[in-house]
């Protein structure tokens, strides 16, 4: 029977299983940073039990790490303390840390693709929702929680129910000043925020094979916004091409590698769960106004009107919504105005992002009113987007240019939101007090982020490019 | 882990849609490398203001569901973040059941490992619990997971769904890591046979 890319790596990684029991499935990489790992090591501990595979295991420091000069010590002593027990545990099991003084750290789900742990075909785990961002290789990629965590370190396995597939084809193309950040806001717009659930995504089509790798973690990330338990994206070239040379990308045996990777994608008659097709060949940029991923409209659109709408929950939500938000109904987005900005998160904070933000910005001023900064995803970013010179940009007009970590998306180190303070935000959620409690969260493209900061508002920026 | 057999409780109802982790238990309190004590930052920001004194309009601190131990929720309760710190403050609250039309996938598996019962019950069923829990000083339930039912003081009796892995699995309060250490030989068998590219 023709198998999908999901089947293909799911059966492929079955260690044990019996009928109606969740599969013992194999995983070949496993992520670790410091927020969801210390009860997990704390019991291996109480249970006198190793990690299994170090080898197969890779830490980061990211959530909590400040953005500021990390020479000096953690002010915070609890964020120090978490960080300072993820550098005692990585010791003692012997498992690889990329931590503060090291030139790969940066975000779990940015370094990871960055030094070639991702590739096609692997199932990757991390406790942390966004792991799906690794599905853009072709890879089974989802987040776990603590226990799951423990486990992986204790067996390198997971017990897995098999989720359903779900084919999401992409069609035309997007139109300059249009990202796939644009996409993913929409297609979560579209199918809602349980849309997904349940399902591994399929992201197929001519607009998803136009995408470069960095565009496609974009998109893949945001899986989990639907719902979804992985996103995945087929393996071609230009995979093939970003993985080639990077540090744990197989060397002696690249070819037969990328042979076994030509093996992967979805098969012409694979039968999917479920299928659906989007046009995005009109799409404008997207923004979202509410405090949900789904709670999204177009830049040239309004806020919504509570008293249009029929559903009595919906209403219900989009009224608290607006209320938080402090939004009027039928409010023009473009008169929405912002006092931050920021340009980060496992989302959208690759190279191609900062230079996309960095044309936006060249040769004018952030507006007097909005307080902006950009946080690379990682040191390697960071240090190539300096020698490019991008540094320079966004310092001259006016941005903050930070060391990298999740900062001010979930706002767990001191890059935080006051109350009440408005963002326009290129990372992945706007729930109520997300990046700082009373703080009103917009999520927006890198190139959006950068024009608003200029403006103090939102526009559209396909008059810009 | 304890078995989870059957479980009565009082009832609390959240009636709202999309509860995401950030809510049940903010950022915060995840610097935290303890595992328990998450019930005093359960819903925090909606729990308390900014001051620090409790918010009367918020359902949990209404004090005729102080000890509740049965949470009826909206759709899609648990998204967002996989934090298993949300499941952990809602334990440590007291909560042992959740009833919701529906869960998100992570949130939903997380509980599990932690011996809470999440059920999914049609819209219209739980709709009539609110009702009930608005109406009734007290309203509690009882819910049987091994005949998986759920029933009043009132004469109601809900039947529900479960995955049979997952009602065994409560049931027996079994432990992942040991379950799957019984079968390290095909573990190893797999890393053995496993295409490796150098």
């Amino acid at each position: 029977m023709a198998k999908t890319i999901f089947e293909k790596i799911w059966n492929n990684h079955i260690v044990y299983e019996e009928p109606d029991q969740p599969a013992l499935i194999y995983i070949d990489c496993h992520l670790v940073h410091e927020v969801t790992s210390p009860q997990a090591f704390d019991g291996l501990r109480l249970n006198n039990r190793k990690v299994r595979r170090p080898d197969l295991t890779h830490a980061t420091v990211d959530h909590n790490v400040p953005t500021t000069d990390r020479s000096l010590p953690i002010v915070d002593s609890v964020s120090r303390r978490q960080i300072e027990a993820l550098e005692a545990n990585c010791e003692e099991f012997g498992i690889e840390l990329y931590g503060l003084d090291s030139p790969y750290q940066g975000i779990v789900h940015v370094i990871g693709p960055e030094l070639g742990l991702t590739q096609p075909g692997m199932t990757i785990v991390c406790g942390d929702s966004h792991t799906s961002t690794h599905g853009a290789f072709g890879a089974l990629a989802f987040g776990i929680g603590t226990s799951e965590v423990e486990h992986v370190l204790a067996t390198q396995c997971l017990r897995q129910s098999k989720p359903k597939t779900f084919r999401i084809e992409l069609a035309d193309k997007l139109m300059d000043g249009v990202t796939a950040k644009d996409m993913i806001l929409y297609l979560i717009r579209k199918i809602g925020t349980d849309g997904a659930t349940g399902f591994v995504l399929e992201y197929a089509g001519s607009a998803i094979r136009s995408l470069d790798m960095e565009e496609r973690m974009t998109v893949c990330n945001m899986s989990i916004e639907a719902g979804a338990r992985a996103g995945l994206i087929a393996p071609d070239d230009r995979t093939f091409e970003y993985l080639e040379g990077r540090n744990f990308v197989p060397k002696e045996e690249y070819q037969e590698a990328v042979e076994y990777w030509k093996t992967l994608p979805s098969e012409e008659d694979a039968v999917f769960d479920r299928e659906l097709t989007l046009d995005i060949g009109d799409l404008a940029p997207q923004v979202s106004w509410g405090t949900s991923p789904g709670m999204v409209t177009d830049v040239t659109g309004t806020v919504p009107i509570p008293d249009t709408i029929e559903d009595e929950s919906t209403r219900k939500s989009v009224m608290s919504a607006l209320e938080y938000m402090a939004l009027q109904p039928g409010m023009p987005i473009e008169e929405i105005r912002i006092d931050r900005v920021f340009i980060g998160s496992c989302t959208n904070s690759r190279i191609s992002d900062l230079r996309s933000a960095a044309r936006i910005v060249q040769g004018k001023q952030v507006a007097p009113t909005v307080q902006a900064m950009v946080v690379p995803g990682s040191q390697q970013i960071k240090r190539q987007a300096e020698e490019e010179g991008l540094d320079q940009i966004f310092l001259e007009s006016g941005f903050e240019w930070r060391e990298s970590g999740c900062s001010m998306c979930l706002a767990m180190n001191p890059d935080t939101l006051s109350p009440g303070e408005r963002s326009a935000s290129t990372s992945n959620r706007n729930f109520e007090g997300r990046q700082g409690k009373g703080g009103r969260t917009h999520l927006v493209s890198p190139q959006m982020a950068a024009a608003a900061a200029i403006t103090g508002h939102f526009v559209d920026v396909r008059k810009w490019v | 882990m304890e078995p989870f057999i059957r479980h009565k409780g009082l009832v609390a109802p959240l009636n709202r849609a999309n509860v995401d982790t950030d809510q049940i238990i903010p950022k915060q309190f995840l610097k935290r490398i303890e595992r328990t004590g998450f019930g005093d930052f359960l819903f925090f920001d909606w729990r308390f203001r900014s001051s620090g004194e409790p918010n009367p309009e918020f359902e949990l601190n209404r004090p005729e569901y102080r000890g509740a131990t049965v949470l009826i929720a909206g759709s899609n309760f648990g998204c967002g973040s996989s934090r298993e710190h949300a499941p952990w403050a809602l334990l440590d609250f007291g909560f042992r059941v959740l009833l919701a039309p529906s869960f998100a996938d992570i949130f939903y598996n997380n509980c599990f490992k932690n011996g809470i019962l999440p059920i999914r019950l049609g819209e219209r069923e739980l709709q009539g619990l609110f009702l009930r829990t608005e109406q009734m000083q007290g309203y509690s339930l009882a819910v049987d997971l091994e005949n998986q039912q759920i029933s009043d003081e009132q004469g109601l009796s809900l039947r529900f769904e479960i995955e049979p892995f997952r009602r065994e699995y409560l049931m027996k309060g079994l432990d992942d890591i040991g379950l799957t250490l019984e079968q390290v030989q095909a573990i190893n068998q797999y890393e053995l046979e496993r295409r490796v590219f150098t």
